[in-house]
């Protein structure tokens, strides 16, 4: 009989093979509360914006972001979070490693005030941001005096994403450093790997899963930060003006279906960029177990 | 920008309040005493006016207190006007409105259909019951020499003013530069002059305070389009750092007010919002507005704060531009003249 159920059962399995999940109990249940809570809080939103654009007509929406204004800010929005998110990439290395590799004396403060551009409302963030960068602020002035303007820049918004995106990327990688066996460090020691051989073939691919998935957040937090860029950012449309305050700018001349556009490009992008990321790290994933 | 929270606050302030008025007068009161209630009222106004109405407030609930004993607490929302139009069209509970320009309550009408489309013509005066004009605020000494508008275009000054598209007193700044340009040469030269304007301009706010801050506090640009009480307010705020000029011509800002009636028939608050419009235009607030450096349509008032209003000729809104419609669609619409300014050459 038993035998007879295993049949049975392989060959349910056989025909509808997501019926494997079941093995444990309260699926269904589960399953059920992910996609109503998924639905409710992520689908219906979206699907609301993503209606909003189309009263344009196709051409209308393909009209209103291929004018130069939407497109240049769409540009730096994007160009900008990927080099602010490429920046922490090294410099959340850096910091988690020392964090979470050394001992020393104040280590745990500078470990909190890592979170502190999580815990700071972004309009303080871009205030506080600002009051140093600018022409007058003793950084800004210190630059001023260089010849480089930061504050009211492009180079203001990239210095705003960089802040916020940091402790993305340490906060990803910290437990994976934390995890990492001294003892395959060890080993690999043992074989005869120098000090660079152990960091680039044996600590190196075991993070790149995790500091992949922190660069990722801090592009996808940057192209979508608002209250922090606009404070530094000077907001001059085709200049320095991010697509976020474009999105704004539109709602408050009453163009919803305008503002809408904007916003479905730019989670289209966004999408997409994930999805690459996502892509990307599948492949590192899999040279890895080979 | 801080709007969008003074928005947010300002509407749960509001919800807040109205709670309280509903709810703790029949929890905590006894029965007795239950016609001394508190009415709540939502002012929601652009950004220039925190200081006036916080006020004409005090005053008014006074006045009121005395007149009917019913206590007043009067909540104000303060931002970007046509941010505060927006806000206000999706759902902020406003029973009177006192934006910086008749256009965006013209929005409200259209839009939400909370007053109807001839709400001007309710209140004197086209229902502002004060005036307001743009003039130049430079650095002490004025070392970069600026007199009049044509200074503003040289090479090497910096203007500071907020984007016409979210701030009230920069459209009306926008409009007084054209209007200039205007008289120099027509619809031709006004266009070149705005555009020239507006490429010396590094930095640009959302509000009038964005753009005030930009200036005072961050010490960038030689210039400052400001609100005439603007102008005064920095000067007290930031110290005697700056000197205002007035310019040979400016435009007269008519910052106009109205009641929401649906908000108000639903919050029940129809005569104390009447009272607060019409106290507006008592002496007692004419006086008020004058000493906050506003033109008052009072001619007592305006004498005796007569060292407060320089004399500056302006042009009106409808003599230069045909009305707000006409000069909305003209220049701030999507595509208008503004736009055109930065489109890359």
């Amino acid at each position: 009989m038993s035998d007879q159920t295993r049949h049975i059962g392989s060959v349910e399995l056989r025909r509808r093979p997501w019926l494997q999940h079941s093995i444990l109990p309260g699926f269904g249940l589960s399953l059920g509360i992910t996609l109503t809570y998924l639905g409710a809080i992520v689908v219906l939103p979206l699907t609301a914006l993503a209606i909003r654009p189309w009263e344009l007509g196709l051409h209308g929406v393909w009209h209103e972001l291929s004018a130069p204004r939407v497109a240049s800010a769409l540009k730096l929005s994007f160009g900008l979070s990927a080099l602010a998110a490429l920046l922490n990439a090294p410099l959340g290395l850096l910091l988690a490693w020392t964090l979470s590799r050394y001992e020393f004396p104040g280590r745990r403060i500078l470990d909190a005030l890592v979170d502190l551009p999580f815990a700071l409302p972004t309009a303080v963030a871009g205030l506080a941001l600002t009051a140093i960068y600018a022409p007058n602020g003793p950084l800004g002035s210190l630059a001023a005096k260089l010849g480089i303007k930061t504050a009211y820049s492009a180079l203001g918004i990239f210095i705003a994403l960089v802040f916020i995106g940091l402790p993305f990327v340490v906060r990803s990688l910290q437990p994976v450093l934390q995890e990492l066996d001294h003892e395959v460090e060890e080993a690999a020691t043992t074989l005869g790997a120098d000090a660079r051989q152990r960091a680039v073939r044996v600590i190196l691919p075991a993070m790149a899963p995790s500091l992949i998935s922190g660069v990722s957040l801090a592009f996808a937090r940057a192209v979508g930060e608002y209250g922090s860029v606009v404070f530094i950012a000077g907001n001059l449309p085709g200049k320095t003006e991010i697509a976020p305050l474009l999105i704004v700018i539109k709602l408050e001349s009453y163009d919803y279906a305008g503002a809408a556009a904007v916003g479905v490009a730019m989670v289209a992008i966004s999408f997409g960029s994930l999805v690459l990321i996502n892509g990307l790290q599948l492949a590192l994933a899999k040279r890895g177990k080979a | 920008m801080t709007s969008p929270d003074i928005t947010r606050r300002g509407l749960v302030a509001a919800g807040g309040g109205m709670a309280a008025a509903a709810g703790l007068p029949l929890l905590l009161a006894p029965p007795v005493q239950a016609q001394s209630k508190t009415l709540t009222l939502l002012n929601v106004s652009y950004d220039a006016t925190r200081e006036l109405y916080k006020e004409i407030n005090v005053a008014f609930s006074a006045f009121w207190k005395a007149r009917t004993g019913e206590f007043l607490d009067i909540k104000q929302s303060h931002g970007g006007s046509g941010k505060q139009a927006r806000a206000v069209i999706d759902g902020l509970q406003a029973d009177v409105v006192t934006l910086a320009l008749a256009g965006d309550i013209d929005e409200i009408a259209a839009r939400a259909k909370l007053l109807p489309a001839n709400w001007q013509s309710r209140l004197p005066i086209n229902s502002t019951p004060y005036t307001s004009t743009i003039v130049l605020l430079v650095r002490k000494g004025n070392p970069k020499a600026i007199r009049d508008w044509a200074d503003l275009v040289k090479p090497g000054v910096g203007v500071i003013v907020s984007n016409p598209k979210t701030s009230g007193g920069a459209r009306w700044a926008y409009l007084a530069a054209y209007a200039y340009g205007q008289s120099k040469g027509g619809q031709a030269a006004a266009r070149a002059y705005i555009t020239k304007l507006f490429r010396n301009v590094p930095v640009l706010g959302a509000g009038a305070r964005d753009a005030t801050t930009t200036f005072a506090q961050r010490g960038i640009g030689d210039v400052l389009l400001a609100w005439e009480n603007e102008a005064f307010l920095t000067i007290h705020e930031f110290g005697p750092n700056f000197d205002i000029v007035y310019p040979s011509s400016s435009i007269l800002a008519e910052p106009p007010l109205a009641l929401l009636d649906k908000n108000v028939d639903r919050h029940k608050t129809r005569v104390v919002a009447t009272g607060y419009l019409n106290f507006l235009y008592s002496p007692q607030a004419q006086d008020i507005i004058a000493r906050h450096h506003y033109r008052p349509r009072n001619a007592a008032s305006a004498a005796k704060y007569a060292a407060n209003l320089k004399p500056i000729a302006m042009v009106t809104i409808d003599q230069a531009f045909g009305g707000w419609k006409k000069a909305q669609a003209t220049h701030f619409a999507e595509g208008g003249l503004f736009d055109q300014i930065y489109k890359p050459a």
